[in-house]
Order: C-alpha cells, then sequence, then structure tokens
C-alpha cells in the first residue's frame, strides 16, 4: 500500500481481534456452508508462496466470514500449527478466547497431545491478506455491505484497487450496486486516473450526483488549478458540483416532505378520531390520548405475545404487527364504547364538563398504565419487513413511514365510505345534525353514539400502533399528540373531516419543513402561534360549519 | 340552562372575610407563641403550607371569575401564575448574591449558560416594586393580546378553551429552552433573601401568610363588589346568552378581553405570593395538565359562586396531600375517580350539594310531580 489514506488498514488489528474472540464461540454453528472456503485457509496456511498465489486467487470470489476471522487470528499470533501423530501431516489451529484449540478444517474442538507451534504470516504475506481482506468485502451477497465496501474502496483512491473494482462492477446486477460501484471507481480515478480518465469520471460523478464524491471533487479542482491548462477540468468539476448540489436540495426537499407527510399521517389517524368525537359529537374527549396510549401496549402485548410463542427470530414473528393492527383498534374501540356507556352519555348536554370527566378519565387511565407496564416507555421492535427502506432518486423512504401514510390515504377514503355511503353513516351525520329530531324519526340515537364514539376512540388506537413504529410507547405517549391534534381538528374546521385530512397534512408539513430553520421546539412553537394567528383570519377554520343557528 | 345556587349573598361575605382574618391570626399565634408540641402550635412550614392554599385559592377565583361568571373555560390559567410567579422570582434570583459555584452575582443558570453580563431586562428586578408590579402586568398584558386575538374574531366555548391551551402549551416549550434565558428545565429556585429579610426566618413565613391571606380576601371582595355593579350584570348576561347582550348594544369584546386581562392580572400576582412560599418556580407550573387541575378545583368547588372555587381548591388540595402521602402508587386513581365523580353527581359542586340535597328530598316529598321538577332542572 503505497498511498496514505484513511483506510489504510481496516479492520484496525485491535477492532478484528475483538471481532474474532466474540466470533470464535459461534464459528462451528456456519461449519457447514464454508467447508470448501476452509479448506482453502489451510492450504493457505501450510502452503507455499506458489501454492498461496493460487489460493488467494480462489479466495478473492469468496465470501465467507470465516476468512476475516482466520486473518485476524493469524496477525494475532492465534494460529497453530500441530503435527498429526508425529508424521508429515499438519492440523491447523485457532485458540478461542478461553485457551481451547480448533481445527480450522471443521471448527471442532482439538486437544492437542503435544504443544502446538504457533504460526505468524511474514511482513508480505500479511499485506496480501489484507488485501484479501478488502476484497472479499466486495463478494457479500449482502448489498449494503457490498455497497459500503466499494465505497470504502473507492474513497481510499488507492491505485491497486482500480482493476479490481472496474472488474467487479460488470459482475454486478443490481442498479444501485453497480452505481456505487462506479461512483467508487470515478473517485479513485480522480486521483490516480490520466485527465481524459478524470474527466470522464468527473462527468460520471455529476451524472449519479454522489454526496459522497462533492469532497473529493473540491479537491481536485484544487490539484487541478496548480497544473497548467486546466480549464476544461475546472469548468467540468463545477458542472458536476452544481448538479450535486441541486440534487443535494432536492433529497432535503423530498426528506422534509416526506416527514411532514408521516407526521401528518400520525396526526391525521389521530385527529380523525378527534374529529368524529369532538367535532361530529361535541364531546370534548381529554382521553383520546390515552386511547392512543391503549393501541400501542396492545401493539407491545402481541408482540410479546408473539415472540412467547414463535420465538424473536422466527419468521412468523415478522407478523405480529398485522395482528396488532386490528387489535389495536378494537380494545381502543371497546374501552371508547365503554367510556360512552358509562360516562360521557349522560353529559351529551354540558360539552366543558365533559372535558372535565374525561380529564378524571385520563388520569386514571394514565396511572393505570404505570402501574401495569411501569413509568417508562416500553420497547416495540419493528417487524424486519418494515425495517427498510426504498429509495426514489435518492431520497430515502423507510418501509413504516410509507405504510403510514398509505394506511391514513386508506383511513380517509373508508371513513368517507363510511359516512356517506352507508346506512349507518346516515344515522349518524342525522345525530349529529340534531340528536332529538334524529331520535324521533325512530335513529336509534343511543347505539349510533356509542358506535360513533366507539370508532372514534379505536381510530386513536390504530394511531397508537403505528406510532409505536416511529416513537414511543409509554404511559404519558398521549400528551405528545393530543395538543396538536386539538389544532388540527380547530384548523380543518370542526365537524369537517376533509378539513381535518387536510390540516393534518398541512401542519405535517410546515412543522417538518420549520424545524430544520429553527430546531424542534421553536418550530412547534412557531405552528402553534402561526395557527393563532390563522384562526384570527378564519376562526372557523378552513371548512366552517354554515348554520342558521346563532350560537353554532 | 345556567341555574347557579343562590345564596351566601349580603352579610355572608363580611362573615367570610372575617373567618378568614380569624383563621389567619389563629394560626400566626399559633406560629408565634404556643409552646412547641401543644395543639395550637403551627410550624412554619404548616404557615407556607396554608400560605401556597391560600395562594391557589386566588388562582382559582380568578379562573371562576373567567368560567363561573363569563362563561370562558380557560385552560390556560396556569401560564398567567407562572409568569406572575416568574417575574417575582427574577427578583428573588438577583437577591442571592454571589454563588459559592460561580463567584458572581449573576444568576447561576446564567453562569451555568456562559453569559457574563446581566440582560438589561433584568435590571429592573433589582426593585421589589418593579417586580410585583410586572408579576401583574405581564400577565395582564398577555392575557389582553390573546383576549382581542381571540374575541375579536369570536372564538368562543370550547375553541377557546383549546387555544388557551395550545398558548399555554406552546409558553411552556419555550420556558423549557435553555436559551430562552428562565432557567429553563430547573427554572429558579435556592432563594435566600426577600425584601432583605431571609427567606428561611420564621418571622418571613408569617407574614407572606399574612400577605396571601390579606390578597385571598381582597380578591374575594372585589369580586364581590364587581358582581354588583352594572359591569358584573353584564358579564353575567354574557355567561348566559352572549348574543342577546350584543344586540342590546354592549361590545361583548371589550367586556371579554378586560376581564381575561383582568383575571392573567389575578393570577399572576398569587404566583408571585407563591413562589417564595413554594421556592421554586419552573416551566412545569404552567404544563397544561396545571391548567386543567385549577378547573378541576372551580368545578369541585362549585363554579359560579364565590366562595366555591376557594373550598375547591383547598378540598382538592388536601385530598392530594393526603393521597400522595398514603396511597403513592395510586394517589392519580383517587383524583381522577373524584373529578368524575363530581362531574356526574355533584355538577354544582361542594358548595352546590346542599340545594341538591334539599331539591332531592324535595322531589321525594311531592312525588306526584316529580317529572316536572327533572324538566326544570335540566
Amino acid at each position: 500500500m503505497s498511498s496514505p489514506t484513511l483506510f489504510k488498514s481496516w479492520p484496525p488489528p485491535f477492532l478484528a481481534c475483538l471481532v474474532t474472540l466474540l466470533l470464535l464461540p459461534f464459528s462451528h454453528l456456519q461449519a457447514a456452508d464454508d467447508s470448501e472456503t476452509r479448506q482453502i485457509l489451510v492450504d493457505v496456511v501450510l502452503g507455499n508462496d506458489e501454492e498461496r498465489a493460487a489460493c488467494f486467487e480462489l479466495l478473492s470470489n469468496k465470501s465467507d466470514r470465516i476468512i476475516e476471522t482466520v486473518v485476524a487470528a493469524w496477525r494475532g499470533g492465534e494460529i497453530s500449527t500441530v503435527s498429526q501423530s508425529g508424521g508429515e501431516e499438519f492440523i491447523v489451529l485457532i485458540k478461542s478466547a478461553d485457551n481451547e484449540y480448533r481445527k480450522l478444517l471443521d471448527g471442532s474442538v482439538f486437544s492437542p497431545s503435544s504443544e502446538p507451534k504457533i504460526n505468524r504470516p511474514s511482513r508480505s504475506l500479511r499485506k496480501k491478506l489484507r488485501r484479501i481482506v478488502t476484497l472479499i468485502q466486495l463478494n457479500t451477497p449482502n448489498l449494503e455491505d457490498r455497497i459500503s465496501a466499494a465505497e470504502r474502496l473507492g474513497m481510499s483512491q488507492n491505485p491497486e484497487y482500480v482493476s479490481i473494482l472496474e472488474q467487479k462492477m460488470a459482475q454486478q446486477n443490481d442498479s444501485r450496486a453497480k452505481d456505487a460501484f462506479l461512483v467508487s471507481l470515478s473517485i479513485s480515478k480522480l486521483k490516480n486516473g490520466s485527465k481524459e480518465e478524470c474527466l470522464e469520471a468527473i462527468r460520471n460523478l455529476g451524472e449519479l450526483k454522489s454526496f459522497a464524491a462533492r469532497d473529493f471533487l473540491e479537491e481536485t479542482k484544487l490539484e487541478y488549478s496548480e497544473k497548467e491548462d486546466p480549464e476544461e477540468i475546472l469548468a467540468a468539476i463545477q458542472a458536476a458540483l452544481m448538479k450535486i448540489d441541486e440534487h443535494q436540495r432536492f433529497v432535503d426537499w423530498g426528506g422534509t416532505l416526506l416527514r411532514g407527510l408521516s407526521l401528518g399521517s400520525v396526526l391525521l389517524l389521530v385527529s380523525y378520531g378527534l374529529a368524529i368525537t369532538f367535532g361530529q359529537m361535541g364531546v370534548i374527549n381529554m382521553a383520546h390520548g390515552e386511547f392512543i396510549a391503549i393501541g400501542g401496549y396492545t401493539t407491545y402485548w402481541i408482540q410479546n405475545t408473539f415472540a412467547a410463542k414463535y420465538g424473536e427470530t422466527s419468521s412468523a414473528f415478522g407478523w405480529y404487527f398485522v395482528a396488532a393492527l386490528p387489535c389495536s383498534f378494537l380494545a381502543a374501540a371497546i374501552a371508547g364504547a365503554i367510556l360512552e356507556k358509562g360516562l360521557i352519555q349522560f353529559l351529551y348536554k354540558r360539552p366543558l364538563e365533559s372535558l372535565l370527566a374525561t380529564w378524571g378519565v385520563s388520569m386514571v387511565l394514565q396511572q393505570v398504565f404505570r402501574l401495569k407496564f411501569g413509568a417508562a416507555n416500553v420497547a416495540v421492535s419493528s417487524p424486519e419487513w418494515l425495517s427498510g427502506s426504498y429509495h426514489l432518486a435518492g431520497v430515502s423512504m423507510s418501509y413504516n413511514r410509507l405504510l403510514l401514510i398509505g394506511c391514513a390515504l386508506l383511513l380517509i377514503v373508508v371513513t368517507w365510505l363510511l359516512m356517506n355511503k352507508t346506512n349507518w353513516g346516515l344515522h349518524v351525520r342525522a345525530t349529529m345534525q340534531n340528536r332529538q329530531m334524529a331520535s324521533n324519526l325512530g335513529v336509534p340515537s343511543g347505539r349510533v353514539n356509542m358506535l360513533t364514539f366507539a370508532f372514534g376512540s379505536g381510530l386513536a388506537g390504530l394511531a397508537g400502533a403505528f406510532i409505536s413504529q416511529i416513537g414511543n410507547v409509554g404511559p404519558a405517549m398521549g400528551n405528545t399528540y393530543i395538543v396538536d391534534s386539538f389544532m388540527v381538528v380547530v384548523v380543518g374546521g370542526v365537524g369537517n373531516l376533509f378539513g381535518a385530512a387536510i390540516s393534518s397534512f398541512g401542519i405535517g408539513v410546515i412543522d417538518q419543513s420549520l424545524q430544520p430553520l429553527f430546531g424542534p421546539v421553536m418550530g412547534k412553537i412557531t405552528v402553534l402561534f402561526m395557527i393563532i394567528i390563522f384562526l384570527q383570519f378564519k376562526p372557523g377554520g378552513l371548512f366552517p360549519s354554515r348554520s342558521r343557528s346563532l350560537d353554532d | 340552562m345556567n341555574q347557579f345556587p343562590k345564596g351566601l349573598k349580603g352579610r355572608s361575605d363580611q362573615t367570610f372575610i372575617g373567618l378568614l382574618f380569624v383563621f389567619i391570626v389563629f394560626l400566626i399565634l399559633g406560629n408565634t407563641y404556643a409552646a412547641e408540641g401543644s395543639a395550637f402550635h403551627f410550624s412554619s412550614f404548616t404557615l407556607s403550607v396554608w400560605g401556597k392554599y391560600l395562594c391557589y385559592g386566588v388562582l382559582a377565583i380568578s379562573l371562576n371569575m373567567l368560567w363561573g361568571y363569563t362563561g370562558l373555560l380557560c385552560l390556560g390559567q396556569c401560564l398567567f401564575f407562572a409568569l406572575g410567579g416568574y417575574a417575582f422570582g427574577m427578583y428573588l434570583m438577583l437577591m442571592i448574591g454571589e454563588d459559592p459555584v460561580y463567584h458572581t452575582t449573576l444568576p447561576d443558570f446564567m453562569d451555568f449558560m456562559g453569559m457574563s453580563k446581566l440582560p438589561s431586562y433584568w435590571k429592573p428586578f433589582y426593585n421589589p416594586v418593579v417586580a410585583i408590579l410586572a408579576a401583574a402586568i405581564v400577565p395582564g398584558f398577555v392575557g389582553f393580546i390573546f383576549g382581542v386575538l381571540a374575541f375579536r374574531s369570536r372564538i368562543k366555548g370550547v375553541y377557546f378553551s383549546i387555544l388557551t391551551q395550545a398558548l399555554t402549551y406552546a409558553a411552556a416549550l419555550l420556558f423549557f429552552r435553555n436559551e430562552f434565558g428562565f432557567g429553563g428545565n430547573n427554572g429558579f429556585t435556592d432563594f435566600k433573601f426577600i425584601l432583605g429579610a431571609d427567606i428561611r426566618d420564621e418571622s418571613t413565613a408569617r407574614w407572606l401568610f399574612a400577605a396571601s391571606g390579606v390578597l385571598l380576601a381582597a380578591v374575594y371582595w372585589l369580586i364581590s363588589w364587581m358582581l354588583q355593579t352594572k359591569f358584573g350584570k353584564v358579564q353575567q348576561a354574557i355567561r348566559d346568552s352572549e348574543n342577546r347582550v350584543r344586540f342590546s348594544g354592549y361590545s361583548t369584546t371589550h367586556f371579554k378581553v378586560f376581564i381575561f386581562a383582568l383575571s392573567g392580572m389575578i393570577a399572576g400576582l398569587a404566583g408571585a405570593l407563591y413562589v417564595p412560599q413554594a421556592g421554586i418556580i419552573n416551566p412545569s407550573e404552567m404544563w397544561p395538565t396545571k391548567g386543567l387541575d385549577i378547573v378541576v378545583w372551580v368545578a369541585v368547588g362549585g363554579r359560579g359562586t364565590k366562595i366555591g372555587p376557594i373550598i375547591g381548591a383547598l378540598v382538592v388540595n388536601f385530598i392530594k396531600s393526603w393521597a400522595t402521602r398514603a396511597h403513592p402508587e395510586s394517589w392519580l386513581i383517587i383524583l381522577g375517580a373524584l373529578f368524575i365523580f363530581v362531574v356526574l353527581f355533584m355538577p354544582n359542586g361542594i358548595v352546590g350539594l346542599w340545594y341538591q340535597i334539599k331539591d332531592y328530598i324535595r322531589n321525594i316529598k311531592n312525588k306526584t310531580t316529580p317529572d316536572k321538577a327533572a324538566v326544570e332542572g335540566a
């Protein structure tokens, strides 16, 4: 290795040893599929220079972890050989943390009869080994690991790797991996290539809009401005930088929009419930936040049930979230129905007092959560199929946020259908407009009220299930969203579900776009003051309900 | 719809203020002269606890003025209380003098923030008179601005309640920030001197307690007097039917803005007296849940009555301090259940309980017309 770089000795020796020691006890677990690699490694240890060269050639196409382990152990003096029953055959052994010897060939424990001889690689061999370790990372089947290995190699700008990167790039099938290899290759060529190659690399980097290349391009710019005849290169760099910066702005904007939309979706799930209970029924339910917590804790409980039944590593465990969604909805809906039958139905004529009573309910529920689940937040893990992210034009969108936004949109449609196309929806609207009159005309207002309230509460539970994926689940988790959700309903126009949808996405996006400018707290404060100012001009919200009654 | 129990009129005001006076003198004499251990001895700690409760009483009256008599449910009364507390706390912070850690006369959180000079807006607070005036004027001003904004665009009912809660929430978030310059999370504490006296002295506890009692009496008297004036009549008319008042040619907006600002000033003064007795003021005092607590005091005592809020503040806080000690695990459940019970079964609070029982007995006696009574009561 000629040029001094950041990643000259990667992984750092002490780290590698540590990893080795940690991995050794488990190395026999994966013995089944890496036996061929192990055989080659044994040959490397025991062979002469020519044999080794052939082995290295073979190894450079492997990707088994055992290679890294063995190389680190070898350099750490943990590899030793012992002759088999005094003959010419040697057995290669790895010394593990508890001073046990394991056979390299199959990973089984071996107690040597005589003291094994420690085998250390020579200086030139070490260099080759290090190169092998770096190279095999380009072969890992895991896409993310492969991409990051390629990036590391590229950023080292080491001329040695140029040909290897070129060779490996041709083998990539995935377009993302291909792009990553091309970026790495181009960054490498900025320093090592001829002027023509450099020019092409700059163009490539501009086309690929690589953020990682930005600093290298700046560096190259400085370098070439001292050389003669730099105009062409400098112009190309300028153009590439502009492209990259433009893309950066786009990605920032896209990320903000996505975060805004997902916050808006949470607000929508929470505030749709409120818009129904508060807007349509005129009940201020201060315990609405606790229904969110009921949803969150239901998700937590289902996760634990699945983990106990199927084990946390099984594929069935990942589906707990699918089961948790309807369960959270049902749990909160049942709680809502109980609350309506037990308390709220007596208070329809006194809206301000329903506020007080539900505040009492909220206190009781929070304390019950604390006693049952502890005062600290509980851990809800994301299922595997939700933890990845989807890349679109450089904007990474995590699956759980996408699912959340999708569900919010679905909810808008479902609620609209329920309200406008079903008999129940007709009854709800009739009861909300005039409870007495609807009841006189034969609408079972008692049952309609209970079901409506249960539906609104269930939506809060659903929101809780989603919040468990992107936020915390704790006794006071409802407090975080409740004030915002009331604001959403007021801004949207009380009693107007469509208005609530628009205002939750609007508030979510505005909140997230202000956060980078002012920080999270000041951003939130600014939004709250903006809402207060907004209500100056539209006191009835975006879509005020029109009525001839004076006191509406 | 808004039928509040009549009674407690006329002479009862003087009776209440007289009883309050006797109570204050009794406690102070007990603290000064009675031997320790005797039944009539009250420790300085007891005095400061009662002093705090009296401040809560003033706070409850200020909310009752809005909710009980004008029909405006403000969920942000704790904001005014805390603003008053912070204003007087600034004076107390400046009186601490040199602190042992940083050896400067700056309040310790400023040293912590790396400031070397007192910001100019802190300087007037060396004067206690300015601090007390600010404790009333700052909350009053905030109330005025918010009132103008809210009432001019005719925001009322639950919308008004929710907006006041949002305002409180925003303010609390602001005060929680260290950069805002009011001590962030920790707020103001470790006070040493007040008006030249040591804040831990027994005599200081006595006159702070007395001052709380005087403030309560004064505010009580002010409200009683206001309710008898034409202004008070309009105020209650707004509660009962705002539109009719407006159609009669009164600008209800002006009335409401004035009452809102006045109520903020009263709450601010209560906060100013509360802080030296509690020994601390931090942003949790203005967290939205505190605002709901105050509403609960008024509801439990009986809203729209003069004495109800004071009784409510005392009763709820006594239950709270008993329950936190006796049932630390489940006191929130006890308190929550109490609110639910009060709302469901005692719509007029403790004060209205007597009338409720009387009505109930009368209904049993005149069983011939129970339905009529029920309709009237609704």
